[in-house]
């Protein structure tokens, strides 16, 4: 960190003290900002839509209860239908779960192709490949439906998991080959000596030292694939919704009475995957963000 | 001996990603492109018929909100994180104490989908049962907080909505440049006597130039595509107050038929982004060379 | 006998750059070769082509009698040491030494045979577990050592092992690839920018500049007969004196005559040498100049020069001084009578001497 303190005086004066009370106090008040959201959520869910209406928004439940979070799971409308969040939910699990690996393991062998094995015009494909990453997905949305019916794959789970892949292999390549790039080439030469193969060194050699770079992955990756919507709500029909278009739905319907408090846990149910990850691994996935921006 | 298989596995390996990006990128923005140049409606059709459909986006009034929305959001998307992002960054990197816990609390934001924060945030800006009704209850019974339904005002609501959601992620670009920088520099300005402040805006921060340039690449790039947090908060309303670009081109695709339209509101986006984001590669890969 | 290594008209080129010229290098099996020169100059692309790592523009290696076109490296029957050790981190010392048997499907038992013979060899039969990222500089040298050992090559390359060591570390570990390359006979390439290296390694020494071949000698012959004022000043430390002179020729040889400051010319006279341009360079080692009242050789030749600096080194002591305007140093006993800002009478071997053309640089005697 910048370090002020060395030179600043070694005697605690008053004003000192003064600013790093404010600063503190300046930090907490951000930080109610940030868990504003999440606290209304989570207290809303739990009230009763009495209280809601006669409650304020920051005030805490008076009596408990968990209905909202049982009609969020197994039987709000979303649509025509009321099954709850659930079977969407796992929709969102057999989407994401593949998608995830598949374009992270071909990430993985194209930053190790492009980084260790130097060939003409690899910086090149590289670049092309790249730029995939930085394009408005609005814009290849209708040849991806039409291209999806005549597959026969049009609404369809697989055809979100190819989506999902094909547009990850942007991200994940990038990933991996930033991170394949400080490895030196020694270590490929001394393996060509030994006799082994392209594939032999990625599988025997790089593979065991990339844990780190494919925590960050598939972190990313999943937290991007399980959040997205545009993809999800283009290219999948009633029953193969993901989490997050059925959330939608769930939230903007338009018939019946407004239940807010199923609203807010339905949308702390499709949140908790993602956010669950953040709280175990976020060190990873703060490193995953900052990877291709900082020092690209 | 070597074979012609070994020696050009590399090529062969990366082959088929990049046969991906020719066709679902490349290949992809070029029918995209095609097909705005043509007079489909409801299904696509191929005969070119010159800029018609641009004629028609930008005659429109619904586009021409979306856009207006586009450049109020954005300045005031990317200003306000920037800003917001780095006072955080500055704070934090104050040795507090609890930096770890604060700063999680900062980013988590970004871990969720844009449909959730949209969620939250139209309950908060609830204007019968949300914020409003709060304060009232406070005691300031004339407060009146309805931008989520007011055309005019609306915009902004979404302008909050993402601000949460991205300047935590600002903070930490600009809090890992800011412990990059060089000691010595600072123990120089020290010795020299000048104030904290000063350093931090004479030295500190002209030196963070390319990670204010990732930040607002990164930025920019979110507000362009911004569409799951409308669709959420506030569903492009009321009315059309709140379109953007992206709701726009989905409407036009998927709800009114019009592919010419979304088609040319898809390219469009392309070219605004294309326009931000080209020079600034450019400019990382001239520097890689040098 | 076949030479175990040929190189014939050896050339690279990347695009338009001429990388390596022309190499022709041989040597037979058992030989110690080190190639040498500053960085740049090529040397570590000349061994990654022997290696195969590489390709080559032009010209042909043969190793052993083979013509190595298109054979790729883990046919060629060689084994590499890197500078960075180049260890697969992620396996222990005995995963590392025995990766390539398992990769040639080399059976399990003689695996384990060769392992074990190698690592008393090195002694690192206590070190079979650990993992590189345990282990010392020192320990690491010798577990890639191993690796190459234990593939029984004809032709072991080493790309400057050395240089990620402490000095005191590089002197132990020199010694040991010296008794290693003894005792086992072998066939060694060797690549360095360190010229002491190359001096105490080598039986055969090629000096390199810009992808050209200077000289190919034995040390001693590099060191005494230098080929031309490149590797005059590289080899040999401390660096050989080269002194602008003017040649005069008379009765009794050739004199050169050499600026000495703030007195009347330096002349040296050599009886034997003969048909010299009027301006070289003239090359003495500073051993070859010391205090004439301890001469010993014939071709001694003495002459009063003022001592700039005198520096103490322990076993001698060095005394510079400006001849030619150029700093020329000499070593003198550590219990010289030399006075710093005073003239001594010192004597010039010119039995040692070197002669350099001062435009070309070439060696002409």
């Amino acid at each position: 960190m910048t370090n002020f303190a060395h030179y600043s005086t070694t005697h605690v004066s008053v004003k000192n003290l003064v600013l790093r009370w404010l600063l503190y106090a300046v930090l907490a008040l951000f930080a109610f900002y940030y868990m504003l959201p999440l606290f209304v959520m989570v207290t809303t869910s739990l009230k009763s839509l009495e209280e809601i209406r006669t409650g304020s928004l920051i005030s805490l439940p008076r009596d408990v209860t968990f209905q909202a979070w049982a009609t969020a799971w197994s039987s709000a409308c979303s649509g025509i239908k009321c099954e709850g969040l659930r079977p969407y939910f796992w929709n969102s699990v057999i989407m994401a779960v593949p998608a995830v690996l598949i374009s992270t393991f071909i990430g993985a062998l194209n930053g190790y192709a492009v980084a260790q094995w130097r060939f003409r015009g690899a910086n090149l494909l590289f670049a092309l490949i790249l730029f995939g990453c930085f394009i408005p997905f609005q814009v290849v949305l209708l040849p991806m439906a039409r291209l999806l019916g005549q597959m026969g794959l049009a609404g369809s789970i697989p055809g979100l998991i190819m989506v999902h892949v094909i547009y990850g292999i942007g991200f994940t390549t990038l990933f991996f080959r930033n991170y394949y790039v400080t490895i030196p080439p020694e270590l490929v030469k001394a393996a060509k000596i030994d006799g082994a193969s392209f594939f032999r060194i990625f599988f025997s050699i790089f593979l065991p030292l990339s844990l780190p770079i494919i925590v960050v992955t598939i972190i990313w990756q999943f937290t991007q694939i399980w959040n997205d919507f545009l993809f999800g709500v283009s290219f999948s029909e009633a029953g193969t919704q993901p989490v997050t278009v059925a959330l939608n739905n769930i939230v903007n319907s338009t018939t019946g009475v407004k239940e807010y408090n199923v609203d807010m846990a339905a949308a702390i149910i499709a949140a908790s995957p993602t956010l669950l990850v953040y709280i175990v691994a976020g060190k990873y996935f703060i490193r995953g963000l900052t990877a291709g921006s900082v020092k690209g | 001996m070597i074979t012609w298989f070994e020696k050009h596995m590399p090529k062969i390996v990366l082959a088929p990603s990049f046969l991906i990006a020719v066709i679902f990128v490349y290949g992809f923005i070029g029918w995209t492109a095609w097909v705005s140049l043509t007079r489909s409606r409801l299904l696509p059709r191929y005969d070119l018929h010159g800029f018609i459909q641009y004629e028609r986006l930008f005659d429109s009034a619904r586009w021409d909100t979306a856009l207006n929305n586009l450049y109020i959001f954005g300045f005031l998307f990317i200003v306000i994180s920037t800003l917001l992002g780095l006072i955080l960054a500055i704070l934090l990197d104050q040795k507090i104490r609890t930096e770890g816990v604060i700063r999680t609390i900062y980013l988590y934001p970004m871990a969720l989908s844009l449909i959730v924060t949209g969620t939250a945030w139209k309950w908060i800006l609830n204007p019968g049962l949300g914020l409003e009704a709060t304060v009232r209850g406070f005691g300031w019974t004339d407060f009146s907080f309805d931008w989520l339904v007011n055309p005019d005002k609306a915009i902004y609501t979404v302008v909050i909505a993402s601000v949460w959601q991205a300047s935590g992620f600002v903070m930490a670009l600009f809090l890992a440049g800011l412990r990059s920088i060089d000691q010595e520099v600072i123990k120089a300005a020290q010795i020299d006597g000048i104030p904290t402040w000063r350093i931090y805006t004479s030295i500190i921060i002209p030196s963070m130039a390319s990670i204010f340039l990732s930040a607002f690449i990164v930025l920019a790039h979110l507000a362009i595509k911004s569409f799951d947090l409308v669709i959420a908060l506030t569903g492009g309303g009321p009315g059309f107050a709140t379109d953007l670009p992206a709701t726009y081109m989905y409407t036009m695709a998927f709800s009114r038929g019009d592919l010419g339209q979304a088609a040319s509101s898809a390219m469009v986006m392309m070219m605004i982004i294309f326009a931000i984001v080209v020079p600034y590669l450019y400019s990382e890969l001239r520097a890689k060379h040098d | 006998m076949a030479p175990i290594l040929e190189l014939k008209g050896l050339s690279k080129k990347f695009g338009a750059l001429d990388i390596l010229k022309d190499i022709n290098v041989s040597i037979e099996a058992g030989e110690f070769l080190v190639l040498v020169g500053p960085s740049g100059c090529g040397k570590s692309t000349l061994l990654n082509c022997i290696a195969g790592l590489e390709p080559i523009s032009g010209g042909s290696i043969v190793i052993d009698g083979r013509d190595m076109q298109n054979v790729s490296p883990k046919d060629r029957d060689i084994a590499m040491v890197f500078q960075s050790y180049a260890l697969y981190p992620t396996m222990t010392v005995a995963k590392n030494i025995t990766f390539g048997m398992k990769v040639r499907g080399v059976d399990k038992a003689l695996q384990q045979e060769k392992l074990d013979y190698v690592a008393r060899q090195l002694q690192i039969d206590t070190l079979l577990d650990r993992r590189p990222s345990q282990l010392s500089g020192g320990q690491r040298q010798r577990v890639a050592m191993g690796r190459a050992l234990v593939r029984d090559p004809k032709l072991f390359l080493f790309d400057e092992p050395l240089s990620n060591l402490d000095a005191k570390l590089r002197v132990e570990m020199r010694t040991e690839i010296k008794k290693l390359h003894q005792k086992l006979n072998a066939s060694m390439v060797y690549v360095t920018h360190d010229q002491i290296e190359a001096m105490t390694l080598a039986t055969k020494i090629v000096v390199m500049k810009g992808g050209v071949i200077q000289q190919i000698g034995t040390p001693a012959e590099i060191y005494s007969h230098p080929a031309n004022l490149f590797v005059a000043d590289f080899m040999g430390s401390p660096a050989m004196n080269l002194i602008p002179a003017k040649v005069k020729k008379n009765g009794k040889g050739t004199q050169f005559i050499i600026e000495n400051k703030d007195r009347d010319d330096l002349i040296l006279t050599d009886r034997h040498a003969s048909n010299l341009p009027e301006e070289i360079v003239l090359g003495i080692r500073p051993e070859d100049i010391g205090d004439s009242k301890l001469q010993k050789h014939n071709h001694d030749q003495v002459a009063s020069c003022l001592i700039d600096v005198l520096e103490p080194a322990g076993a001698d002591t060095y005394a510079l001084m400006l001849l030619g305007g150029v700093e020329v140093t000499a070593r003198l006993q550590a219990e010289t009578s030399a006075i710093a800002g005073l003239p001594m009478d010192l004597s010039f071997n010119m039995d040692k001497v070197s002669y350099f053309d001062a435009n070309t640089g070439e060696r002409l005697n």
